[in-house]
């Protein structure tokens, strides 16, 4: 076994001897966390790994919320047809835009992601007999259970969010070292020259948003599952900028950077939250000293510094 | 009322949208032309506008006009100022790395906008208009075999509104005169055309920088401070102007300043328009999407250039 397949077995098992340690505050922060992190690495495949800057990501994670969250709410889905529905909705919203998008580049790319987002948002707002737009619905909690576990329970939640949490950990870090990973790598490096070895950039890049995206959706649905609630702010403009902030803050381009990054910053709005409730103040701030500062985030500059084989 | 009078205010109505977004909207585009920046906390400086439109209007508590004319003033230096200061502060250290700017001001829009909160507060607050008599329209009706004037109860415009538009119109013509006959603009457009050339023939392009992000925030400003009297101040406020000139600096062409002009009177008057006959959220999609599909389909814009 190696180095990087250790660690991410070794951060997994420390996660789940967490459960036990920790006081329930932060077993259920955590649970938050590791949820959020799944949509930060879906992000960072796209951003960290393919050098593709979305600012529209929140469209794939409210795709996949309202994916699992409608089917549950209306139709009386149980969770695995839903969680099933919700992948293929991220997926399906994923293919679409990406293959629009990426006709576009760098600053325009932004854009136009960040409109299809905003779109997107609209969207749910202006069905909100079925959304309840801004104010959303609570997810009915005989539903929110999965082969006898309730996923409403502490324990419940805390072990699905793990579960989910170590598959996206370990796909994303076989991901980087398969051929494909290898190739967005080239591609972040030097679209050209990728182009000129005979990758089809077009098509890598296409792929590189939908898995992303895919990832983002089932970040958005299991949020809505263990959570147990779905509404319209997590499709607006902010949980576009947040996964970005997360990725930034912990290493684009890190398996483990994401995990990071979101735990910081979710202790970081934890505790100015008892000092003001203009909270994205501090996502602000930070995000501007991390392009000033370190702009290759804290395990980035870890690995540059110290540590080169970090995964 | 019938249909012809009401469509007749929706222009009318769509017309002092469209004076305040092309300010706003070629603030943003002033700055992306000379230093090829997209600037997402331009909404922002709208907001800061509006807010110090209030701040300043209270706090001299005199006549409406005074504290008016004091704010046209006083928010599109304060702001501009600001805004110089963090392109010294902020963009100019990290080189104007596109990806790094956009990231960087997505910070300074949380910063801005939520500093903003916590110090002016969560309400929505009026500032009074300087002037405001009811103006109303005349409409013409065929009656009795011959034609006639007459005034529909509802179909008015305030004499605000109307001075809405010539403001606009006169700032516009102030910063093309600006931009083309004097020597501050030619030295800005030289740093546009060739910002390396310009340097070697010692033109401070940092400072010229530097004064560009401020005029664009500062144009914002003034829009905002037209605006403010229609419309109340509140934190939240600059995410409508910024998307919506992001639309118009798209649609006119990134860069090409009369483009700008001519998108923002086409998609103001038209969002009047469709806002007053469909649902306004129904409408946004639609313009977003719209949008959208122009920067996929033909990113040099409607009006732009094609790129070489």
């Amino acid at each position: 076994m190696d180095r990087a397949l250790a660690l991410h077995l070794g951060v997994i098992a420390a996660l789940g001897l967490a459960y036990f340690v920790l006081p329930a505050y932060h077993a259920g922060n955590l649970a938050r966390i590791m949820v959020l992190a799944i949509y930060a690495m879906g992000f960072n495949l796209a951003f960290g790994y393919t050098g593709l800057l979305s600012l529209g990501h929140a469209l794939f994670f409210g795709a996949g919320m309202y994916g699992l969250a409608l089917s549950m709410q209306h139709f009386g889905a149980p969770t695995l047809p839903a969680l099933l529905i919700a992948l293929v909705a991220s997926a399906l919203v994923a293919a679409v835009v990406g293959a629009l998008a990426l006709r576009t580049k760098g600053v325009a790319f932004m854009i136009v992601t960040l409109m299809f987002a905003q779109a997107g948002y609209l969207t749910a707002l202006y069905f909100s007999a079925w959304t309840r737009g801004e104010e959303g619905f609570v997810l009915p909690q005989a539903l929110r259970r999965f082969a006898g576990f309730d996923l409403s329970s502490a324990a419940g939640r805390y072990f699905a969010a793990l579960l989910l949490f170590a598959l996206t950990l370990l796909l994303i870090g076989a991901i980087v070292r398969a051929p494909f990973g290898r190739a967005l790598i080239a591609i972040r490096e030097n679209e050209p020259r990728a182009t000129m070895l005979g990758y089809d950039v077009q098509r890598l890049k296409w792929f590189a948003i939908i898995v992303s995206g895919t990832i983002s959706g089932l970040a958005g649905a299991t949020y809505a599952l263990l959570f147990g609630y779905a509404g319209a702010s997590f499709a607006a403009v902010p949980y576009s900028i947040l996964p970005l902030l997360y990725v930034l803050l912990g290493g684009a381009g890190t398996t483990l950077g994401p995990l990071v990054g979101t735990a910081f910053m979710i202790y970081l709005f934890d505790l100015s939250s008892s000092l003001t409730d203009a909270y994205m103040l501090i996502a602000g701030v930070v995000l501007v000293l991390l392009t000033m500062f370190l702009p290759q985030g804290m395990l980035g500059t870890l690995r540059k510094r110290a540590l080169p084989w970090l995964p | 009322m019938d249909f012809g009078p009401h469509l007749m205010l929706a222009i009318l109505e769509g017309a002092v949208t469209a004076a305040i977004l092309a300010l706003t909207a070629m603030g943003l585009s002033v700055v992306f032309g000379v230093m090829r920046v997209v600037n997402v906390a331009h909404g922002e400086f709208y907001m800061l506008g509006a807010v110090i439109a209030w701040f300043v209007a209270t706090t001299l508590g005199a006549h409406p006009a005074l504290g008016f004319v004091a704010a046209l003033i006083l928010a599109p230096l304060l702001v501009g100022g600001l805004a110089a200061v963090a392109d010294m502060l902020i963009l100019q250290r990290i080189g104007y790395d596109p990806e790094r700017t956009i990231v960087a001001t997505i910070g300074m829009l949380y910063i801005i906008q939520q500093g903003t909160l916590m110090t002016f507060g969560p309400d929505a607050r009026p500032v009074a208009p300087p002037f405001n008599s009811r103006i109303p329209l005349p409409w013409l009706e065929w009656a009795e075999g011959k034609l006639s004037f007459y005034y529909p109860w509802g179909l008015s415009i305030t004499s605000y509104k109307l001075f809405v538009i010539a403001a606009a119109a006169l700032i516009l013509i102030a910063l093309w005169l600006f931009m083309t006959r004097t020597r501050a603009g030619l030295v800005m457009r030289a740093t546009q055309q060739d910002s390396a050339m310009a340097q070697a023939f010692g033109i401070p392009v940092g400072r010229v920088y530097a004064l560009v992000f401020g005029l664009g925030a500062a144009l914002a400003a003034m829009g905002a401070v037209l605006v403010v009297p229609i419309q109340q101040a509140h934190y939240l406020m600059g995410h409508d102007p910024l998307l919506l000139s992001f639309i118009v600096v798209i649609i006119g062409g990134l860069g090409s300043l009369p483009g700008t002009v001519i998108a923002a009177v086409l998609i103001g008057v038209s969002d009047g328009v469709i806002s007053v006959f469909f649902s306004p959220t129904l409408a946004k999609i639609t313009a977003t999407l719209a949008v959208a599909m122009v920067l996929v389909f033909r990113p040099q814009g409607l009006l732009g250039k094609k790129a070489h």
